[in-house]
């Protein structure tokens, strides 16, 4: 691989690892408050995909208002989740919401299966396929639009868990539940919003891949949200910035696989890449050392 | 009076923690609530606080029952708590933590006066206000719960174990210091084992023995009582 082979593969890679990090940082989020890990949120992520095609194709609009539309469908129905699945489980043992996640993966595929079928949707193709050379790279007008908008939603993410009211609260309520609302924030409210926030950013996630490789499916979130889950654990489950870094070094190392000849094991690459960072950084990248709650 | 407990009962699976728990908050006290570990301190106050559910038993405060209300409502109506183990957001910064202190009020531009106030009465904060909470000292971090806590400006105080792990000479400042906000004009209910320090500004206190108050009056009272002052005074 020369150079300029080299730098192509990790621009792709880079792009691809955009979108893993989109819906990582879902899984990332919703662990850090409730520690459970959200097994619907691959399936956010499908319905995502296919509200943007609705958006395209039925009613013929733009790709930035479907992108809108698919992330405030997709807000709705990850609080609708949380409320009818997830909470009324919360005081009860670990498993039983997880158990819950899984019967609501199953039920959001199935009913998709149900409405369009099983096999894959193309995306239309509502940017052209020009190609722009920078330098030794060629990289494509939707990698640029996924480069852009992921970048704009994660500094967007970063602005408002840094600087705004709700986005602190956040912080506090992952920190510490219980001293949270002895501070007078309503956790429950936090929570919601926080899926609200990683079902959006599922759901961007869903459109820009389905335009990207051209297809969505019923079933497209499954490794794809197992992948994600790969890349927060990677980054350190709990930790935005680590979902984020996660995301990008997994989309790398598949791409940069794929080139080296692996593309038979194109999946294995992230669970390999899983176990052998976390035999050496049993919490992830930028995971903090394990400690108890009191 | 202005916070009532009346008849607690409070258990974890098979454990009951409290058995019956009354006691009395009048405006403007300092109430101390003493007792060894295990007693059933800390479970009043989670359950005051709307935390933990009783079993049986109300809390009324002026007169109305907060007994099933949410945590951040009863905050919202003025009791909040500095919780045992200080419980500062230790990832957050101190100006954060103070911020979140604040979070039930919409008075946003006298909550920038009011995080002055606190760096006043805790010059240390302030020179700290940038530094995450977990790089604090105990001391610090005691200082920044009690004005994480007085940033929702409260009516009533609940303090968990303040003096908890800290020097001696600490112990007496956040003493002092209990005893300038009740100046303020904030009621206290103070949870402790340091019976000598509590009963000392406390104005009234309950002494708690399993889950049962066995012991009530006057704080000055208590510290004379010979089986007080057996037990949990070590004279
Ligand atoms: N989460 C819990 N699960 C089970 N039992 C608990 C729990 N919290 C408290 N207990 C039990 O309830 C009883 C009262 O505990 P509590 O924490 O209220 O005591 P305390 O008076 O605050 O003690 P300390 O002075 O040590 O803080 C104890 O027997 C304790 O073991
Ligand atoms: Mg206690």
């Amino acid at each position: 691989m020369d150079a300029s082979m080299l730098s192509q593969q990790i621009l792709n890679g880079i792009t691809l690892g955009a979108t893993y990090a989109l819906i990582a940082l879902g899984y990332t989020m919703v662990y850090g408050i409730i520690q459970l890990i959200n097994f619907a949120h691959g399936e956010i992520y499908m319905v995502g995909a296919f509200v943007g095609v609705l958006m395209v194709t039925v009613f013929q609009q733009g790709l930035l208002f479907s992108l809108a539309a698919a992330m405030l469908a997709c807000m709705v129905m990850g609080v609708t989740i949380e409320r009818i699945a997830y909470r009324p489980l919360r005081r009860s043992t670990r498993l039983a919401p997880l158990i819950s996640a899984i019967g609501v993966s199953i039920f959001l595929q199935t009913l998709m299966t149900k409405i369009k079928g099983p096999q894959p949707v193309a995306f239309p193709q509502v940017i052209n396929d020009a190609l722009y050379k920078i330098g030794p790279v060629e990289i494509s007008k939707v990698q640029i639009l996924i480069l852009i908008v992921a970048s704009l939603l994660m500094a967007t993410l970063h602005f408002i868990v840094k600087y705004v009211k709700i986005g602190k609260a956040m912080r506090a309520a992952s920190e510490d539940y219980d001293t949270a609302a002895l501070m007078g924030i309503n956790v429950n409210r936090v929570i919601s919003f926080t899926f609200a926030i990683g079902s959006a950013l599922a759901a961007a996630g869903g459109v820009l891949v389905g335009l990207y490789f051209n297809s969505v499916s019923p079933f497209m979130g499954v490794s794809a949200g197992l992948k994600a889950f790969c890349a927060a654990v990677l980054g350190g489950i709990g930790s935005i910035p680590g979902a984020m870094l996660g995301g990008i070094f997994l989309g790398v190392a598949e791409t940069l696989g794929i080139a080296g000849g692996f593309d038979m094991y194109k999946d294995a690459i992230a669970f390999t890449l899983l176990i052998i960072v976390l035999l050496f950084r049993p919490t992830g990248l930028l995971g903090r050392p394990i400690q108890r709650k009191v | 009076m202005l916070l009532e407990v009346n008849n607690l009962h409070v258990s974890y699976g098979a454990i009951r923690a409290l058995k019956g728990v009354s006691c009395q908050v009048g405006e403007g006290e300092i109430v101390a609530l003493i007792g060894a570990n295990g007693a059933g301190k800390t479970t009043t106050l989670r359950t005051i606080s709307g935390l933990i559910r009783p079993q049986e038993g109300t809390i009324t405060y002026k007169g109305k029952p907060i007994t099933k209300m949410p945590p951040h409502d009863i905050v919202s109506l003025g009791i909040c708590q500095v919780p045992e183990g200080r419980r500062v957001f230790t990832r957050m910064t101190v100006l954060e933590n103070l911020e979140m202190g604040a979070y039930t009020r919409k008075d946003s531009a006298n909550v920038k006066t009011d995080i002055q106030k606190v760096f006043q009465r805790f010059p240390r904060l302030e020179e700290r206000k940038t530094q995450l909470a977990g790089t604090l000292s105990g001391g610090e971090q005691q200082m920044l719960a009690m004005g994480r806590a007085l940033m929702s400006k409260p009516t009533v105080l609940l303090m968990d174990e303040p003096s908890m792990g800290l020097a001696p000479m600490l112990v007496q400042e956040i003493f002092a210091i209990i005893q300038e906000i009740n100046q303020a004009g904030t009621t206290i209910l103070l949870v402790e084992q340091n019976a000598h320090m509590a009963l000392s500004v406390a104005n009234r206190a309950y002494v708690l023995e399993t889950g049962e108050v066995v012991l009530s009056g006057p704080a000055n009272e208590l510290a004379d009582n010979p089986e007080v002052q057996k037990a949990y005074l070590g004279e």
